[in-house]
């Protein structure tokens, strides 16, 4: 258009003068006809070309001119243009070269197709190193590619159609080719791995990458410490790095020799244990604890809560070649789609990635209460949903600048962080407060009696708890949130920690077609744990058949350790069912916890048998043999109401009025069969319980059942 | 003697020592050794090792797995006098291996290499409560003793050549 336009600016005066000539010899001849031939009417004049024939032939002439000229200008101009656009590409080249050092280049030109070499020698005489880590070849290859596709872009405003079709197949070609050319080459494989992964990012980012921003190039050219590469495939995939997932990567590598696994989290961190980021990481005595993670076992010995150091795992760039396999972590990275069909997942940088096999094991995210979310910013930013290792690391800070906490939630975790956050408190003038719906914490999970127990001992830690308490409105006023109760109480405090539940992560429910459970939420899974031929779900994120007490779903840690390894063994063909029952234990401070089971759910009929303590037992020395420590607070457990049983004793007096919850063991009861065991304060007897759970017989006198565990002994 | 109380659907019933002295006469399923379903120790019913096995912490699977199940395996099925004597190689070259990964194999005692890097990977494997981590080592069932037992004379075997 522009040429024509320029085409006909030059091509009009000629045009002009030609029409001006023949018009000129027109009239002249008209006024020599008309002086020969007066009376010649009008008509003959348009018969004919105007003017004599001598003057014909000088028209015809100039319009010939005219179209040769035309048309060898037009020529002119679009070999100049492409000219143009080509010193255009080759400047545009030059720039990401920055990235490319100059070993695999004199490669290139070899690689690349025939009509892009002048792009590869600008590229080959400037690559200045400027990156200080030496990225490995497939990097380079990629910013050739990627900016043979950068071409459209820039030079769309300015080039002819033309030039443009010229363009689109040449990335075409040079993409397919670095495809074609390793092979002959003999690069390195994971180069041939990734290149697949390469070519098909820039394919389905031409429309997203902008013309001016090499930087977009991407994902091989960030100079993140780490330089982030990954395998196109990976025989094992586990999407998301927790529990399960790690418990599933050291079962496949245990059972598979060789295998190569990658996991794919989109936290910062390796894999890691989650308990003690509610218990042990605070009754540390080391001040450097948020930055070491370290806590003491039980057993005295220290550890990080990191399952394993970096050295032990293999960078995903490496997976593919490194000898015997290993396990890669690709950190930061989320999955948002996941093709089943194609057996392929898509993450949240176009990148994809192809599996045999894959896990999900994406566990959940904190839920939070509506009116908190509703209540604006300032409150928002004062509210800590608690679940990672950054959230450990902020209500630590927290703890420490300002003067009042309060914990929405009478659950595990809610009760936890309570109890750590009300020893903290012993030594600074920090508020805890906890509040909550049920009558005492754990009140969804211990029977009453042993819930109302459990509330005073976190009263004795120091905080402050409201029971019964629906949170009606929070707002943020005169520097402080507050917080209404829906019976009228109004609570003022600096910061809310709200443990209300997790919400299973199922968003990759809809783009591969699995079914979402809408009683438990989470994944529906079968026995073996597997959700449709090469998927298997484990973990918080997965609602699972349990052959013995029907299907649930278990947000616990000994869980995601079992349901993990079960996953990895049936990844690797074992087919086993979910049979091995999962444990869990909860502390209440260091000094007293307990261990359970099953399904342990306080609407439940329970049956609690615990050690008495004899005439021969002093508080004290009661106190020191179970460890509990608080025998006074037991005696608001109220009077002893008058017995069922036949059997009536004749106890002292004094000690008949405490009843005293020190240690024993809570059958839950369903249909008369016992689905679930507390042992409180008794410790190494899971397996015992585990044996009467999966019995799944009904017993008829539990104080014979409860004889097994011998909860007098140490 | 005992008593106990109704708290609506909970029962409460508090036993002194002496009432639990009497053997229980609760009765429990016996167990079947060959399980397909259940969780099994370090040596399975077939003779064969369980690599999966809890009490192995991460060793079979590590970064030396696959040189530590060699010279396991070449030990396991040793039927020489000196158990594993032939076995010298594979131990060495896993002992090579291990020392390539100070962290994960800490090399306190080189004699006893193995046996503390299984004891040391143990606990990564197992959870931090009381129960818990005996729970998740000791993968076999209750009455079982025999794999339990398979488990320490090798160890400790070891730690003597």
């Amino acid at each position: 258009m522009w040429t024509c336009k320029n085409l006909w600016k030059k091509l009009a005066p000629l045009a002009r003068s030609s029409s001006t000539l023949c018009r000129q010899n027109a009239r002249g001849v008209l006024l020599n006809n008309e002086r020969r031939l007066p009376l010649v009417p009008q008509a003959h004049m348009s018969s004919g070309t105007p003017g004599s024939r001598g003057d014909n032939n000088l028209y015809y002439l100039l319009v010939g001119a005219t179209c040769v000229g035309g048309g060898f200008y037009a020529y002119r101009t679009i070999k100049g243009d492409k000219e143009r656009y080509q010193e255009r590409i080759n400047e545009i080249a030059s720039r990401p070269n920055k990235v490319v050092p100059e070993q695999p280049i004199t490669e290139a030109p070899g690689e690349q197709a025939a009509e892009t070499p002048q792009e590869i020698a600008p590229v080959t005489e400037d690559a200045p190193v400027e990156t200080p880590e030496v990225t490995p070849i497939v990097e380079e290859v990629s910013p050739e590619v990627a900016a043979v596709e950068q071409e459209d872009p820039p030079t769309t405003p300015e080039a002819e159609i033309a030039p443009e079709s010229v363009v689109e197949p040449a990335p075409e070609e040079s993409v397919g080719t670095p495809d074609a050319d390793p092979v002959v080459k003999s690069e390195p494989t994971p180069v041939a791995g990734s290149l697949p992964a390469e070519t098909a990012e820039p394919q389905t980012t031409t429309e997203t990458e902008s013309a001016a921003e090499p930087a977009t190039v991407a994902p091989a050219e960030v100079p993140a410490p780490t330089p982030v590469e990954f395998p196109s495939h990976a025989p094992y995939l586990l999407i998301g790095g927790g529990t399960a997932s790690f418990a599933a990567a050291r079962s496949i590598r245990a059972r598979d020799p060789g295998a190569r696994v990658l996991i794919i989290t989109d936290e910062p961190d390796l894999p890691y244990m989650r308990p003690p980021l509610s218990k042990e990481l605070w009754f540390s005595d080391d001040p450097s604890v948020v930055d070491t993670l370290r806590f003491k076992q039980w057993n005295g010995k220290e550890r990080s809560i990191y399952f394993q150091p970096p050295s032990f795992y293999v960078s995903p760039q490496d997976l593919e070649k490194v000898e015997n396999g290993g396990v890669a972590v690709l950190t930061g990275k989320k999955v948002v789609h996941m093709d089943v069909r194609g057996n392929k997942v898509t993450l949240s940088d176009d990148t994809e990635i192809s599996y045999d096999k894959c896990l999900i094991a994406t566990g959940g995210i904190p839920r939070n209460l509506q009116v908190i979310e509703r209540a604006g910013e300032e409150v928002t930013k004062r509210t800590t949903l608690f679940r990672k290792v950054e959230d450990f690391k902020a209500l630590d800070k927290v703890s420490r600048d300002t003067k009042s906490i309060t914990i929405i939630g009478g659950g595990f975790l809610g009760s936890e962080l309570a109890c750590a956050l009300g020893r903290r408190s012993a030594d600074s003038d920090l508020e805890v407060i906890q509040m909550f719906p049920e009558k005492g914490n754990m009140g969804k999970v211990l029977p009453e009696y042993l819930s109302n127990w459990t509330t005073a001992k976190v009263k004795s830690e120091g905080v402050a708890v409201i029971t019964e308490a629906l949170v009606k409105a929070v707002s943020f006023k005169d520097g402080k949130v507050e917080i209404k109760l829906k019976d009228g109480r109004v609570v003022k405090t600096d910061h809310i920690v709200a443990a209300v539940g997790l919400e299973p992560s199922v968003e990759l429910a809809k783009s591969a077609g699995l079914e979402v459970d809408s009683d438990f939420g989470g994944f529906r899974v079968n026995a073996e744990l597997q959700a449709r031929s090469n998927i298997w779900v484990a973990g918080d994120a997965a609602c699972f058949y349990d052959i013995r007490l029907g299907r649930r779903r278990v947000e616990h840690h000994d869980h995601a350790v079992v349901s993990g390894r079960l996953a990895g063994e049936n990844m690797t063909g074992a087919n086993k069912p979910y049979w091995h029952q999962s444990m869990f234990w909860s502390d209440l401070g260091p000094d007293v916890g307990y261990e359970a089971i099953g399904i342990v759910d306080s609407s439940l009929p329970t049956v609690g048998v615990f050690a008495k303590a004899t005439a021969k037992d002093t508080p004290k020395a009661a106190t020191e043999k179970s460890g509990t420590g608080i025998r006074s607070e037991s005696e608001t457990e109220g009077t002893a109401s008058s017995p069922v049983a036949s059997s009536t004793p004749e106890p002292p007096p004094v000690l008949e009025q405490k009843d005293n919850y020190g240690k024993g063991v809570i059958f839950y009861l369903r249909d008369k069969v016992v689905v679930g065991i507390i042992l409180w304060n008794v410790f190494n007897r899971m397996p015992v319980a585990r044996k009467i759970i999966k019995d799944g017989e009904e017993h008829a006198d539990l104080n014979e059942v409860a004889k097994l565990f011998n909860i007098h002994d140490d | 003697m005992s008593y106990c109380k109704q708290e609506g659907k909970d029962r409460i019933i508090f036993v002194t020592k002496e009432d639990h002295e009497a053997p229980s006469n609760a009765e429990l399923i016996a167990d079947d050794p060959n399980d397909p379903y259940e969780d099994q120790g370090l040596i399975l019913p077939s003779g064969e090792i369980n690599w999966n096995c809890p009490c192995l912490g991460g060793m079979a699977s590590g970064p030396c797995g696959t040189q530590f199940k060699e010279a396991f395996s070449c030990f396991h099925y040793s039927n020489e006098e000196v158990k594993g004597s032939e076995c010298i190689d594979n131990f060495r070259a896993m002992q090579e291996c291990m020392q390539k990964y100070p962290e994960l194999y800490p090399q306190e005692d080189e004699n006893e290499g193995v046996a503390a890097g299984g004891a040391d990977a143990t606990a990564p494997d197992s959870s931090p409560a009381p129960v818990a981590s005996s729970d998740s080592t000791l993968s076999s069932p209750t009455p079982e003793s025999a794999p339990s037992s398979d488990n320490t004379p090798p160890t400790d075997s070891q730690a003597a050549s």
